[in-house]
């Protein structure tokens, strides 16, 4: 053959995945299924991983370095394992706080029966915290949006207060705020110790990134088993979980915004004379306010994601209404609950930008009534509302409307709801059902034969081969290593059904976010548009994607797919109306002036140089399709995701295979981020970018 | 008296092994042997001092180590060998404690993109180093706010950096520099980021500033007409080395090195020029009717000069003693050559 033409092949990245191609069919057609085949299915030699990750646990709650503890109730000394006495005393400590807020604006007597005796308790049974009236709270909010940002933010706050309160979901949504009020504060303490210790240290931020990368690759199911192992059931637990899922990004983002302080101003810091402590805390730290305060936005979001999976291991509140009202295919009090968590979760999300905003005057010269006008006023209408509602209690029958409005006699519009839902279903059923079942036949079921069809040495060669061409043969290898743990398990066939829901779903969401940001992305309005779009639908708990789908497609593949494409479609758009905004302006003019049709300049100004940021879009795209399709478990599908969610019902045991197949989804996960990172780098790197 | 700031023989070399190469290389350094061990020279051999109350401008291209040299004598980056000592104290042998006093006492700098801080209004930025000092946040703010008018930012005090434009924000970085009142004033290409009007607004502003104030200067600038300008003395860099060192009169007049020459040769020495550089000695043919200072630039009195046609007696203005003469001849030929 020619020699230019093997250069030309060398150099060209379609040809070397078309040959990569041409060489992943020959071996998937010829390979025979078999199960004594080791090039169809390897052989599960890491079977017995789970019963080991169960066993460690095992040891390290009830064998290894035993103390002696003193055991009040048998008056005796006790040998208990030092690993149990620390779970529980964090499970205790966290329990006692959240329950301290809780009761704080709730009432109740479980925090004063922390300092007297039970009995004695018991005999006063007077004493108790009274609640405070939800018109009280709502007076609260408003006068803190108030004081914050003016009337406006005030307003948001009273009237979303009210909102709350007059449907009937105060209660709960108390249980969450307390929920999300104790988990922050940790999130926040353990990402910015994390992140600023990985800023000082290059070696601690090396060791972090991997763990970080799978602990938000991991589904959140896959925590919960061990969580209830070694901290039991209840809030704590459902603290603990978010905790896991929430810190990592406010250490990504206290890291990167300390990178991002110019090398100049810690110059000046230090010129100014700061000791090392004051450069950290007056220096480096608020110079990278933004970034750290978007991270507490992000942990404050995710900790509203998290309130429904947390019930599931006990945590009380809105999240645990939602679930229980989807369970019982109640959709109108599903989206009551949900409107609630959207309203909690933009009222702190607005609250807490305008608090990092807020400017201090040095040169007022206040008097005290004046510098605490607000806080006397709330005072005063705490006592107000609080009398008004003692009194007014004989006027009621049983129920204190102006102390609480419990959730039953709360306004409601659930049955609008659910009528429109049912009106949608009897309408369009017809033509639903076959859309759902054209697509289950004659999509997603070949999908799925095919990927069930593909021996494993030709899917190594295709990801591996993948990785090669886009990065070299260190990439390869880590992609290869990842996937033979996965392959060298007994749940491999599972994972390629995770990976044929999880492409799909990507693929799907990437076109939809591609063209959807690239419709409306192109003019400076319709990308804000979109961009406030894709904030509003992210505030959604992903569970509340699931509420409509099930109801229009039954329990099929076709919902979680379909959940899960809007879902991972966010991400998409987003990085794609942020890739058309990077498109530097003196291209376009260059554009125009070549004359070029609208067509034109997107497929070749405003796509090539908008391509590495879409990519890390696609790479969201895949956590977020992941997260969801394991979360349809919860609704009955096969793949990887039901096991871990039957695990649940099997503490014992469960534990270990519920990490062990986290993981798993967690390495799917990070072998695609390994391969689409490498191509926006170089990519990035071709345009002169990097 | 001793000098404030004095360099003997300043190394900066980056590197994993500087340390070992620069001992094997006994004193004299090439940077391109270095480069190939894999490290880069960025002060090769420096030694100068700065007197008290002069101000000397380091000029260089990007990349010629003169914000790396004043980075050492700031010690922001430490040396690799060689001595600092400002008023007498070897700074490299400074614990950080010690260094910490030091530049809240002694030391104020001023930065190229202005370094200011995002999160403080005008004044906060200004009062920072005053608190950081321990100073109570009433008294700082008042001594922020004599910076504020001195820098003429009056009615500012509460903006953010990012609602001033480059030349106030500059301003409030001279005025952060100079609240703790320090002897030595480090300037890092401080107008090299401001438009070519402004840059010239804020350099009168500089000088009257130093007139008031008299500060020992080390100021960085890629700009020769900059350091012509404002400089007692100028100390020209390249690839590290130090090419020369002199007052502008005599760089002008005699450039050291073919390099330091290529920024002398355009340079139209009647703005840069003193009478004294061109007077002869003195004259009993002086006319009385008029006299020059020595310190006069050559352009600012060159009309009253030529107009008289005479040869006119050159003064120190400090005793107004008679110290030479000039011929208008001198002065045409500085004018127009030949």
């Amino acid at each position: 053959m020619d020699k230019n033409y093997l250069e030309t092949i060398r150099n060209s990245k379609p040809a070397q995945f078309g040959i990569l191609i041409f060489i992943f069919l020959i071996l998937y057609f010829l390979i025979p299924q078999s199960e004594n085949n080791y090039l169809w299915r390897l052989p599960s030699v890491l079977k017995g991983i789970p019963l080991a990750i169960n066993n460690v646990i095992f040891n390290a709650l009830y064998e290894w370095f035993p103390l002696k503890v003193w055991d009040p109730v048998f008056e005796m000394y006790e040998e208990k394992a030092a690993f149990r006495e620390f779970t529980k005393a964090v499970s205790q400590g966290l329990l006692f706080l959240i329950t301290v807020v809780r009761e704080l604006l709730l009432g109740g007597d479980k925090i004063i029966d922390v300092f007297v005796s039970d009995s004695w308790l018991k005999e006063n049974d007077w004493l108790s915290w009274p609640a405070l009236p939800w018109t009280a709270t709502t007076v609260g909010a408003f006068l803190l949006g108030y004081q914050l940002n003016g009337i406006r933010l005030g307003l948001l706050g009273g009237i979303g207060a009210l909102y709350i309160s007059v449907f009937g979901n105060y209660v709960p949504s108390i249980q969450t705020l307390s929920f999300v009020l104790i988990t922050t504060p940790i999130c926040f303490v353990l990402g910015l110790s994390f992140g600023i210790w990985g800023y000082l240290d290059k070696k601690v931020e090396t060791a972090l990134q991997p763990v970080l990368n799978v602990m938000q690759t991991m589904p959140q199911f896959a925590y919960l088993v061990p969580i209830i192992a070694l901290f039991g059931l209840g809030d704590h637990a459902g603290s603990i979980a978010t905790i896991i899922i929430a810190t990592p990004p406010m250490i990504r983002n206290t890291i990167l915004g300390l990178k991002r302080i110019s090398p100049e101003v810690v110059e000046a810091g230090l010129m100014s004379g700061c000791t090392k402590p004051q450069l950290l805390f007056k220096v480096l730290i608020p110079a990278a306010r933004r970034d750290i305060l978007n991270g507490v936005n992000t942990v404050i979001m995710q900790c509203l994601a998290m309130v429904v999976i947390a019930s599931f291991v006990g945590a009380k509140g809105l999240g645990l209404n939602l679930k229980i009202a989807l369970n019982s295919l109640k959709i109108g009090k599903a989206a009551e609950a949900g409107l609630c968590i959207v309203i909690i979760a933009v009222i702190l999300d607005r609250f807490t930008k305008a608090w990092a905003d807020k400017q201090k005057d040095y040169f007022e010269n206040l008097t005290f009534f004046q510098r605490y006008k607000l806080l006397i006023i709330f005072a005063i209408s705490v006592v107000i509302f609080s009398i008004i509602a003692f009194i007014s209690g004989g006027y009621f029958d049983k129920i204190n409307y102006l102390y609480v409005i419990p959730i039953e006699k709360g306004l409601t519009i659930a049955h609008y709801i659910d009528g429109a839902v049912d009106w949608v279903w009897e309408t369009f059923f017809y033509s639903l059902n076959s859309f759902n079942k054209f697509l289950l036949t004659q999509v997603l079921g070949p999908m799925k034969h095919a990927y069930l069809g593909m021996p494993v040495i030709a899917t190594f060669t295709l990801a591996m081969g993948a990785a090669y061409i886009v990065g070299n043969a260190r990439t390869a290898l880590i992609v290869g290593g990842m996937l033979l743990f996965i392959a060298l398990s007994e749940y491999w066939d599972r994972a390629l059904i995770t990976m044929y829901m999880g492409s799909f779903a990507v693929i799907m969401a990437s076109l939809n976010g591609i063209i959807l940001g690239s419709i409306f992305g192109r003019t400076e309005r319709g990308g804000r548009i979109l961009l406030s779009f894709c904030d509003f639908f992210e505030t959604f708990p992903s569970f509340v994607y699931l509420i409509p789908v099930i109801f229009l497609f039954n329990i099929t593949d076709t919902s979680v797919l379909i959940a899960a494409i809007v879902y991972a479609t966010v991400p998409a758009t987003r990085y794609t109306v942020w890739g058309l905004k990077s498109v530097p302006l003196s291209l376009h003019e260059a554009g125009t002036m070549s004359g070029v049709s609208a067509f034109q300049r997107w497929t070749n100004i405003e796509i090539p140089i908008a391509f590495p940021t879409v990519m890390l879009g696609v790479n969201q795209t895949v956590v977020f399709s992941l997260q969801m399709v394991i979360l349809g478990a919860l609704i009955g599908t096969e793949d990887l995701g039901q096991i871990i969610f039957g695990a649940l019902s099997r503490t014992k045991d469960g534990a270990g295979v519920a990490l062990t197949l986290g993981i798993f989804v967690s390495l799917i996960a990070i072998c695609v981020d390994v391969i689409v990172r490498n191509w926006a780098e170089e990519r990035k790197k071709a345009l002169g970018l990097a | 008296m001793s000098p404030t700031i004095s360099c003997d023989s300043v190394y900066k070399i980056f590197g994993a092994n500087a340390n070992k190469l620069l001992a094997d290389s006994n004193g004299s350094v090439d940077a391109k042997q270095f480069q190939e061990a894999g490290c880069i020279v960025g002060v090769n051999n420096a030694s100068f001092d700065v007197e008290k109350g002069e101000m000397l401008v380091v000029m260089g291209l990007s990349g010629s180590g003169k914000s790396t040299l004043l980075r050492c004598i700031s010690r922001l980056t430490d040396a690799t060998a060689g001595k600092i000592l400002v008023d007498g104290e070897d700074i490299c042998l400074m614990n950080n404690k010690q260094l910490v006093e030091l530049r809240r006492e002694k030391m104020g700098m001023v930065f190229q993109n202005f370094a200011l801080l995002p999160h403080k209004t005008v004044i906060e930025n200004i009062a920072f180093p005053l608190q950081v000092k321990g100073v109570s946040t009433e008294n700082s703010m008042y001594k922020a706010l004599e910076m504020v008018e001195l820098v003429g930012l009056k009615g500012r005090e509460n903006y953010f950096p990012r609602e001033l434009s480059g030349g106030q924000q500059q301003r409030v970085g001279i005025a952060r520099s100079l609240a703790v009142e320090p002897d030595i004033w480090f300037l890092d290409e401080p107008f090299s980021a401001l438009d070519p009007l402004i840059r010239k607004e804020m350099q009168d502003e500089f000088l009257r500033l130093q007139g008031v104030l008299n500060k020992t200067i080390m100021f960085v600038t890629h700009d020769f007409d900059e350091a012509l300008r404002l400089a007692d003395r100028i100390a020209i860099m390249k690839d590290g080395i130090i090419e020369q060192l002199d007052t502008p009169g005599n760089i002008v007049l005699n450039p050291a090195t073919d390099y330091v020459k290529k920024f002398t040769e355009d340079v139209p020495r009647e703005k840069v020029l003193k009478i004294e550089s061109i007077m002869d000695p003195k004259d009993t043919n002086a006319s009385d009717n008029l006299k020059v200072s020595k310190d006069d630039i050559i352009e600012s009195v060159a009309e009253k000069i030529l107009n008289s046609k005479e040869i006119i007696k050159v003064i120190d203005p400090k005793d107004s003693s008679e110290v030479g003469s000039i011929n208008p001849s001198k002065v045409i030929k500085v004018l127009f050559g030949g």
